[in-house]
């Protein structure tokens, strides 16, 4: 009985206390969102965590899709190509790989795996340069594919998808497919697939939320506005509403609701695919 | 047959090697091959051996950007993971309520690009309509500018933790949810309460989650690029262009246009972060083994 009420107030204790770190993070969000609701003149003469007498989110979406010939809903477009061509590509490449290394033996396997492996280290930021160099030597700079193309190669993406497919394609099966007949590519496209299915999702995720936050990339490759993700218009606009005082000053409301709008479609995604990326992230951080 | 599958095996892996190594393999070699050579006044680029290394390491710009980023990650990173650890624990534990909305709440971040998430503290940091501030004026104290030079890096420390407290936490929890329970029963037996089991035997369970999670962080914390960036246009005398290793290597390339010695400066800042991840690895592994 003692332990029953003992139980209880701890969980009422550690609940409490967990709701002072849950209001933490949930506050700049609460911030964002009632700041996306005033004009540009409310938000310097209201109070920041509460709304102003004037609700402006319309106006506000309005003027933040229309400013400049609608280059915001431009750059939304060009974030969902970069994010969707990337991850797409970045999950089928290692699904496949992940599959190879996870199910056939073959000369040199190891140490191939184990150097895409250790590639895991190497920061991003010191491959942006070279490959910049490189990049506008061919004429790439400047297009989507400087995005899309480094963007493909998920080394923790394969990790995961050899993890995956390991535990979740019994040798058996491919035994008995083989027995009946079926190529090796025929088995992976019509058996094993399927079963990877939560893992390539998994992984889609990671390099969606990847490519869709990425920032040093397109910061250096592109300098023309309307091939933007909105991550680098945002900070354009932000830099331009610094910079320049009453003429440009509306840029700050834009900046605020621009930064609310780029924020919902990962949030709805995450909301809608928990499942995935809690499953994938058990098979990534437990596994040695 | 069996030659065959060989061949298929090769098959299979070959699409991600292909592009692993043109966008990885070749652009390290790239840089290294880059930072052989340097820039002169007179007679353009000529060979100049490991002269840009030599140059950078005794440059304190970088240096002190090095330093700063090891100062970060000693101070910050242990606060992001012990909130996680406790986080995951508190999930966990059996006896906390609204498991989901903490778990979903504290994650959420996680979904927000840093690009915004630098921006919006920024705007909450900020003097003339940042929160902070005004409810400091409404209490009548003066608030603390809090991207000067003594607050900038406890600022930037705090965006980085509130992006990625809920992404170490969600590992964490994924790992602890996954201990058989047959390590539970052992602990119930000798009468272990709940704080003796949390560290006795979970913690010890998720080693592998945390060593993850370090490393995460640790290449995260030397690579700091994004968030400094958009700050420094709030604080440009306090964040300036070496303030991280990565934002100096960035304007060597753009803004001084030194290519070589920018290379060079990137391939050092990947060796720092590979020889520490390296060192965590074997300092963890070394104390595991009896």
């Amino acid at each position: 009985m003692t332990t029953i009420t003992a139980r209880r107030r701890r969980g009422n204790v550690l609940t409490l206390a967990m709701l002072a770190f849950l209001i933490y993070f949930l506050m700049p969000l609460f911030w964002l969102f009632v700041a996306s609701t005033k004009t540009t003149g409310d938000l310097f003469s209201s109070f920041g965590l509460w709304f102003a007498d004037d609700f402006s989110l319309l106006s506000n979406v309005r003027a933040t899709l229309t400013y400049g010939d609608g280059v915001y809903v431009r750059w939304l477009l060009n974030t969902l190509l970069y994010a969707v061509t990337s991850a797409g590509g970045a999950a089928a490449l290692a699904a496949l790989g992940g599959y190879g290394f996870a199910k056939y033996r073959f000369r040199g396997d190891r140490a191939l795996f184990g150097l895409v492996l250790g590639s895991i280290m190497v920061p991003t930021t010191a491959l942006a340069i070279p490959t910049y160099l490189l990049f506008s030597k061919v004429g790439l700079v400047n297009t989507p594919w400087a995005i899309i193309l480094p963007s493909l190669v998920s080394p923790f993406g394969l990790y995961l998808m050899r993890v995956y497919a390991q535990d979740a394609i019994p040798d058996s099966l491919l035994e008995a497919a083989r027995i009946d007949g079926a190529g090796e590519f025929g088995i992976f496209f019509k058996v094993v697939l399927r079963l990877l299915m939560p893992g390539v999702v998994t992984v889609l995720l990671f390099t969606l939320v990847a490519t869709w936050n990425n920032y040093f990339l397109p910061l250096i490759m592109l300098n023309n506005p309307s091939l933007y993700p909105v991550t680098v218009g945002l900070a354009s606009w932000s830099s331009q509403s610094a910079a320049g005082g009453g003429a440009t000053g509306d840029l700050l409301a834009l900046v605020v609701t621009g930064s609310l709008l780029s924020v919902v479609p990962l949030v709805a995604a995450f909301l809608l695919l928990q499942k995935y990326w809690q499953s994938g992230l058990t098979t990534g951080g437990v596994k040695q | 047959m069996r030659r065959a599958r060989t061949w298929t095996g090769y098959l299979f892996v070959a699409p991600f090697l292909v592009v692993f190594v043109a966008m990885l393999v070749v652009p390290l070699a790239y840089a290294a091959y880059l930072s052989l050579f340097k820039d002169q006044l007179i007679g353009g680029t000529v060979f100049g051996g490991l002269d840009n290394y030599a140059r950078a390491l005794t440059d304190s710009r970088l240096l002190d950007g090095v330093w700063r980023m090891a100062r970060f990650f000693l101070t910050q990173v242990p606060i992001m993971l012990g909130l996680a650890l406790f986080f995951a624990l508190a999930l966990d534990s059996g006896v906390l309520r609204l498991v989901r909305l903490f778990r979903l709440g504290i994650y959420i971040p996680y979904a927000v690009p840093s690009v915004v998430a630098a921006l919006m503290w920024g705007y909450i940091y900020g003097p003339s309509f940042g929160p902070l501030a005004q409810l400091a004026d409404k209490l009548g104290i003066s608030s603390p500018n809090l991207l000067s030079g003594d607050f900038a890096l406890g600022s930037l420390a705090n965006v980085v933790t509130w992006e990625f407290t809920g992404y170490n936490m969600i590992i964490l929890y994924a790992a602890l949810r996954a201990i058989p329970p047959e390590l539970y029963e052992a602990a119930a037996v000798d009468g272990a309460g709940p704080w003796r089991t949390a560290w006795s035997v979970k913690i010890p369970a998720i080693r592998s989650a945390l060593l993850l999670t370090v490393i995460f962080s640790l290449i995260g914390s030397f690579q700091l690029f994004n968030e400094p960036q958009l700050l420094q246009r709030l604080a440009p005398n306090v964040i300036d262009s070496s303030y991280t290793p990565n934002l100096y290597a960035y304007s060597l390339a753009f803004t001084s246009q030194e290519v070589n010695y920018a290379a060079a400066v990137s391939f050092l800042i990947g060796l720092v972060i590979v020889i520490a991840s390296y060192t965590v690895l074997l300092a963890t592994n070394r104390r595991s083994k009896p």
